[in-house]
């Protein structure tokens, strides 16, 4: 009795009330309201269907992904405490959070493998929309727009890929932006580009390195891509993304559910 | 389900005698999840119907330029079509756009810096006295990622980055060929690719006799086998 007692003095106070302005009895609206007057909640539906959460359907997998995508971005920001791009201390910082940090090697892991995840399953839910059908008017547009998020998803792979600056990152991206450099008009090494004037120093590939080889320059415009450009990016086409879904009524489900 | 559809326009002051056309209005989708949208249509019917007159509702006449024809009942005294007001806005909105546009055209600029630190692909490679005749020497390899051979009575430099996609290759004398780790290009020792996925022989680099006597190689200027490169005299010293 005392505890009810003692709660109740509390959820009556004035500290409290400025905070919780109100509370809801279990009604329907109040169900709604409870949805719709929250700011970190009212994006969402305030009810979905049914079949929306038949897995054997949907398999949830563009759900996942962003939640992938989240605990990327949250893990991301945690690394960035320790580390630095540039070519004096990238390798070594990553070395000094692998092993003089707690728990740096479980946040680093974590950004790895949810990045490797995030690219199995976008591809699924990619596989999923397609053999459900879910690409069939009016949903057209929001496939274009998936094309563009799978290809800032494998961006962000791709630049993120060089930070550690090691063996592996530099050739990979070595290899990379060799075949920028194939690019038709944009690439001086490609059909139609040298005679448009580009050469080794103002093609695509000079862009994306700021230089003519992989070196400092290419590790700080990486970085600086992979944790502020594309991210900003991937964020404008998942508002549009989601949108979309929500306008067209919501996760698509089987024939004779819409 | 379908976007916003585009509402009736209201009346503007110089079409006051004209009945709108009815048809024309559209209604508000009855799935708009936005709510009711405002009639704007029901005022332009309503301020019409004082102003119409018994003159057939026929499209105005084409204007030629800037001009338009008199209104019927004369009224006005304003036969131009452009207004100051038309023409500051106009200004104003070139104006933005030109300062975006400038803004875009800097950004893009910027990206491409004036100044490089790469490391200068001038170096020198000792006296042409030291690389005996028939050989390929790997002794700046490792700094310069380049091979210098000595055949036939020339000398030429080799590019240590392999045509595939830019790995580097090695040199394997017992079977007298470059090999590249990456995906298995070899080239011959002349540079020539005869096997593997590299599309194009390795390229030459321009290669001099300095004046005391040193061998320069400049590694920015390339000779490609494909281009004739190779007959270049510059890139290769007769010994």
């Amino acid at each position: 009795m005392a505890l009810t007692d003692k709660i109740k003095s509390v959820t009556k106070s004035p500290v409290w009330k400025s905070i919780f302005r109100h509370d809801y009895k279990d009604t329907e609206r109040n169900r709604y309201l409870q949805i719709l007057s929250n700011i970190w909640l009212h994006l969402h539906p305030t009810k979905i269907a049914r079949h929306a959460v038949e897995v054997k359907y949907t398999w949830g997998m563009g759900g996942i992904s962003f939640f992938i995508f989240l605990v990327l971005t949250v893990t991301g920001v945690v690394l960035m405490f320790y580390y630095r791009p540039t070519d004096q201390y990238a390798y070594h910082d990553m070395k000094y959070l692998m092993n003089d940090v707690p728990f740096g090697p479980f946040i680093r892991n974590m950004h790895r493998w949810g990045a490797h995840a995030m690219v199995i399953t976008v591809w699924l839910h990619m596989l999923r929309v397609f053999m459900t059908g879910s690409y069939k008017p009016p949903r057209e547009f929001n496939w274009v727009v998936g094309v563009i998020l799978l290809v800032l998803t494998l961006l962000l792979s791709f630049t993120g890929y060089l930070l550690p600056w090691d063996q592996l990152a530099i050739w990979a991206v070595t290899v990379g932006t060799n075949m920028a450099r194939a690019t038709p008009l944009l690439g001086h090494e490609g059909p139609l580009g040298p005679q448009i004037g580009m050469k080794a120093d103002n093609d695509v590939r000079f862009l994306l390195l700021g230089g003519t080889q992989v070196g400092p320059p290419a590790l700080l415009r990486f970085y600086v891509l992979h944790c502020v450009f594309l991210p900003v990016a991937i964020g404008i086409f998942l508002i549009v993304h989601f949108w979309r879904i929500r306008k067209d009524g919501g996760i698509s489900g089987p024939t004779g559910k819409v | 389900m379908s976007d916003e559809k585009p509402e009736g326009q209201g009346p503007t002051a110089g079409e006051g005698a004209e009945a709108p056309k009815p048809a024309a209005k559209p209604k508000p989708a009855a799935s708009d999840s936005l709510g009711p949208e405002v009639r704007k249509a029901a005022p332009a019917e309503v301020g019409a119907v004082p102003a119409a007159k018994p003159v057939p509702a026929k499209p105005q006449k084409k204007e030629d330029g800037l001009r338009r024809t008199a209104a019927a009942d004369e009224s006005e005294t304003n036969i131009w079509r452009y207004s100051r007001r038309d023409f500051f806005a106009k200004l104003g909105w070139v104006s933005i756009f030109s300062f975006l546009g400038v803004m875009l055209v800097g950004t893009l600029r910027y990206m491409f810096p004036r100044v490089l630190f790469e490391p200068s692909p001038l170096f020198r490679a000792g006296f042409p006295e030291e690389y005996l005749p028939g050989t390929v020497s790997t002794k700046w390899m490792k700094d310069f990622r380049v091979w210098i051979i000595r055949e036939d009575g020339k000398i030429y430099a080799l590019s240590g980055i392999c045509t595939h996609l830019g790995c580097t290759p090695r040199w394997l004398e017992k079977e007298d060929k470059f090999k590249c780790p990456c995906h298995g290009s070899g080239f011959y020792r002349s540079g020539l690719n005869f096997e593997g996925p590299a599309p194009r022989a390795l390229e030459r680099l321009k290669i001099a006799r300095a004046e005391d006597g040193t061998i320069l190689v400049d590694r920015s200027v390339k000779f490609e086998l494909e281009k004739g490169g190779w007959e270049n005299p510059q890139s290769y010293i007769n010994v």
